[in-house]
């Protein structure tokens, strides 16, 4: 081996390092892979936010493929993806299910009589009684179910448009016809 | 500079508010007793190994983040039914994943975190003896006639 040759090996050490460490500093820590993905959701019963006299079960998860979107009213990023949910709840074949995290009922009500809502059915868990055994940490969180109940995604932190086509849509085509 | 102004206005009043609002939801381990002092001291170890997914940097017991307490009183409950520590974190880690441990098992996964730095610390020590031995084993250079002359010219040089 020549002594140029030799001495760049220290050079490529510290340029392979520099890429991996670059590599690091663009991943985001607070997001959590869930040990949930690929198992049954977990079971539950939760008042309904529109109507407290309605117990809901994991059984609405099942014969549609889901997007339980966990919101709150006190959560600035929900807000800021809940055009983009309105517009995946029209344009898409599937169940959108809001899972009202820590919140009141009535300042959830209030958020969707602004803003409009775009789920089919609502969860209530005001005292994150459901919420922990989700695995849920804080909001927006949005899972993907499939028609069986099985959770396939979790993604964290808001959706926009291209969030929804290229990392959740394919997820949901893959699983609609099984 | 208006506009700095109904800025540094704004930042103000959210400032004040963000701290009001915790200064509100302030929570303290006090609320966490056993009849026996010897489990409430094993449930302050135990939230002390775990960590909080909110404000990763601090431990379920340092954490003022909602959830963290949501977990706290989950923890409380579950050992107060009886449950050992390994059922709690099993509990924990099969609903937020292995993060939730400070101290990440030792898996597949995690081979390479968990051996890695042994197998540098080898590499090195093997490069260090290879580069050592090299040294040994190089002979001592032989002047050459045109050194010698060279050498006995400085010494003579000196020695007058």
């Amino acid at each position: 081996m020549s002594t140029t040759s030799r001495a760049l090996i220290p050079l490529g050490i510290f340029i392979t390092l520099a890429a991996l460490l670059f590599y690091g500093l663009q991943l985001d820590p607070r997001k959590v892979p869930s040990p949930l993905i690929d198992q049954p959701a977990p079971t539950f019963a939760l008042q309904s936010l529109k109507d407290a006299n309605q117990t809901l079960t994991q059984d609405i998860l099942r014969g549609k493929i889901s997007l339980v979107n966990v919101w709150a009213s006190w959560c600035p990023s929900c807000r800021q993806e809940h055009a983009e949910l309105m517009q995946i709840a029209r344009e898409n074949d599937i169940q959108v299910i809001g899972f009202n995290w820590k919140d009141t009922r009535p300042q959830a009500l209030q958020m969707l009589e602004q803003f409009g809502d775009p789920y089919a059915i609502i969860l209530f868990d005001p005292d994150n009684q459901a919420g922990i055994n989700w695995g849920i940490y804080g909001a927006p969180e949005t899972f993907i179910v499939d028609a069986q109940g099985v959770i396939r995604h979790k993604r964290i932190g808001p959706i926009d448009r291209a969030v929804w086509q290229n990392e959740m849509l394919p997820i949901i085509e893959q699983y609609r016809n099984k | 500079m208006k506009s700095l102004i109904s800025k540094l206005v704004l930042m103000t009043v959210l400032l004040t508010g963000t701290l009001a609002f915790h200064s509100i939801q302030a929570y303290t381990l006090e609320q966490f007793t056993f009849d026996d002092p010897a489990q409430t001291e094993e449930f302050h170890n135990l939230i002390g190994e775990l960590r909080c997914l909110v404000c990763q940097n601090e431990s379920l017991a340092g954490s003022q983040a909602g959830v963290a307490q949501d977990l706290r009183k989950e923890i409380y409950r579950m050992m107060r039914d009886g449950k050992s520590r390994t059922e709690v974190i099993d509990f924990l880690v099969a609903r937020y994943g292995d993060f939730v441990l400070y101290e990440p098992p030792l898996k597949p996964a995690t081979y390479l975190l968990w051996f890695g730095p042994f197998i540098l610390v080898g590499i090195g020590i093997v490069l260090l003896f290879r580069a050592l031995q090299r040294k040994k084993a190089a002979p001592e250079q032989e002047l050459t006639d045109a050194e010698q002359a060279r050498l006995r010219q400085l010494l003579t040089k000196n020695g007058d």
